[in-house]
């Protein structure tokens, strides 16, 4: 009998347990040794970084921390002006994607419901396909001979071949192309809830399309804004594909500055610092992210 | 919200779609160049996809794509059901807005990010316990824990507009919670965990950063070779290996899709039931 009543005040755990300690262990934990490793200092080993906690011994516990990692952050403008510019980079892009986005997410939403389910898989398509394959298929249409500047060329617009490979405008082209389904879907997704009848009423009180547009629809679409805004921007402040093949070596992104340390200088240590100072500064709109789509779930 | 939809929001959607679409159709057609000059037209031809079927490398490195995404995809929705059932079952329990929170945030962070972290993670576990070694391990492991957060957020949604009154009567004629959740509730939402084993499968086949970092020595997925032959230019065999992925990849998504939507109309129909 005591069984029973213990599985039954305690047998949700069994469900609850193993995603929460899997998450926790290996996407949680990891930013803890992130950390650590941010603390230590490079040294010529495997792996390549010195041990924080050391037992001398006479058996004492020695901690040597290394906040040189992150003055060095500081030090270097090189890790200052990746960040500026990443955020510069995805902040506009995101702009470029709300722009677009939410006219498409308006049409669709607009639409019969039979073909609102076709439109959504088109969008939908896209949004699963590999990031690093459709980058790549955006390097065809843009590179010096691609299809965009043979069909300029033709129409006779212009005379010699765009270069927008390995340029601002390439990357800005890129994370637009790859991230648009992104903002397109949560925008949908509170434009498809909007009740009509408001802006009935809007229109019955005498007010013009556009100011029931801005008055009513905008501010109540505008959570989904914010969290397609942010699922654009977040990840791509981070982006290492896109600025690596199709920027030039102006476009120093922080997600290549990372990967280069990394790979490149096999500086675990500062690496793992730039990847704490690039999280500190994500805390922020991840946490609006997280405001906005939890809002999104509950409605 | 329905309604007339004027003929400019129409020209931006079909636009819109259109920049999505043309680049991977263009990237397509090229495979079936005959020429080697990626620029110029040379005919009809299936010449790089036979070439792609005697390359080694990539099949070896499709073949271990395979083998991760199949083990990926079948534990994150074992995980991932778990996770929204615990989610929407329980509304309160110690831990809960950790869960939520470790669900939402692989969505928006950075893969690079999640990568060097796991990675160091998978790192120090060597060191204490001697395991796992960098591999298909580690690549399954870090796939699992985003693909879990994908799964969690599909299941959660199908199962918070699942139907309880079948469930509330099995247990009304003596079922215990599980079985009267595996008899009634499992079988109606099967459909969402077969679109999202699908899901998660397309995301791990297709990802590229969290793999680099915690993969080892010689064992390169499809991505990271593509990517390998990506960084040194466009070549026709990347074409013709690119446009199978796209349509593979392609099919199990529209797979999903009619998954979900009948899972959907038998939701639909249920409820109808119920009322009559």
């Amino acid at each position: 009998m005591n069984a029973t009543r213990w599985l039954r005040r305690h047998g949700k755990w069994f469900i609850i347990a193993p995603p929460l300690g899997y998450l926790f262990v290996f996407f949680l934990i990891p930013f803890a040794f992130a950390l650590k490793i941010s603390l230590a200092d490079t040294a010529l080993r495997v792996p390549p970084f010195t041990d924080i906690l050391s037992v001398s011994p006479d058996a004492h516990l020695h901690i040597a921390l290394n906040l040189g990692n992150f003055k060095y952050l500081f030090a270097d403008e090189v890790y200052g002006l990746s960040y500026l510019y990443s955020l510069k980079t995805a902040f506009f892009s995101t702009l470029v994607c709300l722009a677009l986005g939410y006219p498409m997410a308006y049409a669709i939403a607009r639409t019969s419901k039979s073909t609102q389910s076709i439109l959504l898989l088109v969008i939908i398509l896209p949004f699963w396909t590999s990031f690093l394959l459709r980058v790549y298929a955006l390097e065809g249409i843009i590179r010096e001979n691609g299809l965009l500047n043979e069909t300029l060329l033709w129409l006779g617009l212009i005379h010699q071949p765009l270069q927008i490979m390995r340029t601002t405008a390439a990357v800005y082209l890129g994370i637009i192309y790859s991230y648009l389904p992104f903002m397109i879907l949560p925008l949908f997704a509170t434009l498809e809830k909007l009740d009509h009848t408001l802006l009935e009423a809007a229109a019955d009180l005498g007010s013009p399309p556009w100011r029931a547009f801005l008055d009513v629809t905008l501010p109540l679409s505008m959570p989904g804004v914010i969290a397609g805004s942010m699922l654009v921007f977040i990840p791509a402040i981070g982006e290492f594909v896109i600025p690596t093949l199709l920027g030039g070596p102006d476009n120093l992104m922080i997600g290549r500055v990372l990967w280069d340390e990394f790979f490149g200088n096999r500086d675990w240590p500062v690496a793992s610092a730039v990847a704490i100072a690039f999280l500190v500064l994500l805390v922020a709109p991840i946490a609006i992210y997280q405001h906005y789509s939890s809002k999104q779930m509950e409605a | 919200m329905r309604g007339r939809v004027s003929p400019l929001l129409i020209s931006i959607l079909c636009l819109g779609i259109a920049i999505l679409y043309v680049p991977i159709l263009v990237l397509i057609a090229y495979s079936f160049n005959a020429s080697s000059l990626v620029s110029v037209w040379g005919g009809f031809s299936t010449t790089w996809y036979t070439q792609l079927m005697h390359n080694d490398q990539v099949l070896d490195a499709a073949w271990l794509s395979l083998k991760i995404g199949v083990v990926v995809s079948t534990g994150s929705v074992l995980l991932g059901t778990l996770a929204a059932i615990s989610l929407v079952r329980f509304k309160v329990f110690r831990g809960r807005l950790l869960l939520t929170g470790m669900v939402n945030a692989p969505l928006v962070m950075p893969e690079i990010i999640t990568g060097i972290t796991q990675l160091l993670l998978f790192i120090s576990m060597l060191q204490v316990f001697g395991w796992p070694h960098r591999g298909f391990t580690t690549i399954v492991i870090a796939h699992i824990a985003f693909c879990t957060a994908y799964v969690t957020i599909t299941v959660q949604s199908r199962l918070q507009t699942a139907d309880r009154s079948l469930e509330e009567a099995a247990m009304d004629l003596g079922s215990g919670p599980v079985r009267a959740f595996l008899d009634t509730t499992l079988p109606g939402i099967a459909p969402a965990l077969a679109s999202s084993w699908l899901l998660a499968l397309t995301l791990s086949l297709d990802d590229l950063v969290i793999s680099s970092f915690v993969s080892g020595p010689g064992a390169g997925t499809l991505p990271m070779v593509i990517f390998s032959k990506v960084k040194l230019g466009v070549t026709p065999d990347v074409n013709a290996l690119a446009s199978l992925i796209i349509c593979a990849v392609g099919l199990c998504v529209i797979l999903a899709g009619v998954l979900m939507r009948r899972s959907e109309r038998r939701r639909l129909a249920d409820t109808q039931l119920a009322q009559t």
